[in-house]
């Protein structure tokens, strides 16, 4: 039994939901990605907020539900959540873990920007494979909507970088 | 509460119909690159849709998202006639795209400080996005407006072809000022002026010329629900499935 206590219990939730994957990027978790938003416990009954990374992002409604699964196994009676686009999610919410994650899968970052970036930080990416800056952008728009398509010129290897936003 | 209704039903509408335009590139693109580019659009637009048309659901007590895309009558519906067109050769459908979207940016970044905390709230998200469609559209309206005598020409017969069609975007709202006053929305005609300014940057350095539109040539009547007959096609086949049996769950 969860001890209703909300510190406590939000600490449990997050540790939990680090179980909790990015169906389109398996190895990085909810937590990490930076789209948990409040988390609101009351009469053992949790509501948590998530925040999209795309308005469009298709992997929401399956994220919801594994999350809703997740909470309810830690034994809590009621979890409900919801999107909320109070808090605009950007790029800057991916932890340091979940970007050193996405570099070794071979996802270039971006660096933080709060919000404000310009072509320059859009066209300008690290090779994630031999950490060149001589790249070019192929595209941008990749095969999610986070992502754009790079080359790089000295290890000739294309590339997919976690768009900033 | 009527006007914001109307601004946030057209804007839906707009999103909607110009993301099933955008998706009938997808398999068709030029290059792939561009197949992708249009189909993301795509799905990024259909999700604006289906954002707006949840606050009209949540805010206002309308049918849901579902009902306002696939059960609705032409009539109802409060799209512009530029989204309406179809895709046409890709020059049209690139000017179209930069046309389009520099309104929307500008739409969104206005909406971004509105006395309506939901839209606030969603225009904010959705400014972030849409920043990457028009440093798309951006691209190719200078690479091609600065390409070869066809490329030239083709974009500045698009822009020439196009323009009546996008000043038909600001058509207003019939309760606008009540946007204004209420610090919801500052208008149509001051969104108008920014995108003006906005784009001639863009057109003179691609090397295009800016048409001269009269007035009475614009294309209006879509925010009052009257609609060019391509958008009674579209309409068909976007809810032909779900009109095959109504209520079904998937």
């Amino acid at each position: 039994m969860i001890s209703t206590e909300s510190n406590v219990g939000k600490t449990t939730i997050l540790l939990a939901l680090k179980e909790v994957m990015d169906p389109e990027l398996p190895f990085l978790s909810v937590v990490d990605l930076g789209i948990i938003g409040d988390i609101d416990i009351h009469e053992n009954r949790v509501l948590l907020k998530i925040l999209p990374t795309f308005t469009a992002c298709p992997a929401i409604q399956l994220m919801r539900e594994q999350i809703i699964e997740k909470i309810l196994s830690l034994g809590f009676y009621g979890a409900e959540v919801e999107v909320d686009y109070s808090i605009p999610w950007n790029s800057d919410r991916i932890s340091e873990e979940g970007k050193k994650k996405l570099e070794k899968f071979g996802l270039a970052t971006a660096d933080t920007h709060q919000g404000n970036f310009s072509i320059d930080d859009i066209e300008q990416s690290k090779c994630p494979h031999c950490s060149s800056c001589n790249t070019t952008m192929n595209s941008i728009f990749g095969s999610t909507l986070c992502r754009s398509m790079h080359y790089c010129f000295d290890c000739r290897q294309g590339f997919e970088r976690f768009k900033p936003l | 509460m009527n006007a914001v209704k109307d601004l946030i039903l057209k804007m839906a509408d707009d999103s909607l119909i110009i993301g099933h335009r955008s998706s009938e590139w997808t398999g068709l693109g030029p290059i792939l690159e561009e197949d992708i580019a249009f189909s993301s659009m795509a799905q990024d637009k259909i999700g604006h849709a289906l954002a707006l048309y949840g606050i009209l659901h949540e805010q206002f007590g309308e049918l849901e998202a579902d009902q306002l895309a696939f059960n609705r009558k032409e009539s109802k519906f409060r799209c512009c006639h530029f989204a309406e067109l179809p895709i046409g050769e890709y020059d049209f459908s690139l000017m179209r795209h930069f046309l389009f979207d520099h309104a929307e940016a500008i739409r969104y970044e206005m909406l971004s400080s509105s006395s309506f905390a939901p839209l606030a709230q969603l225009a904010r998200k959705i400014k972030g996005e849409i920043k990457y469609h028009v440093l798309h559209a951006n691209s190719w309206i200078l690479r091609l407006g600065r390409g070869t005598e066809e490329s030239r020409h083709r974009m500045q017969s698009s822009l020439n072809f196009c323009m009546p069609y996008a000043l038909g975007i600001f058509e207003k709202n019939e309760a606008e000022s009540d946007l204004i006053t209420e610090g919801i929305f500052a208008g149509e005609e001051h969104l108008r002026i920014l995108w003006e300014e906005q784009i001639w940057k863009q057109i003179d350095q691609a090397g295009l010329q800016f048409p001269n539109v009269p007035e009475k040539k614009v294309h209006m009547g879509g925010r009052s629900g009257r609609h060019t007959v391509h958008l009674h096609m579209l309409l068909e086949e976007l809810s032909q499935v779900f009109r095959m049996e109504q209520g079904v769950e998937w």
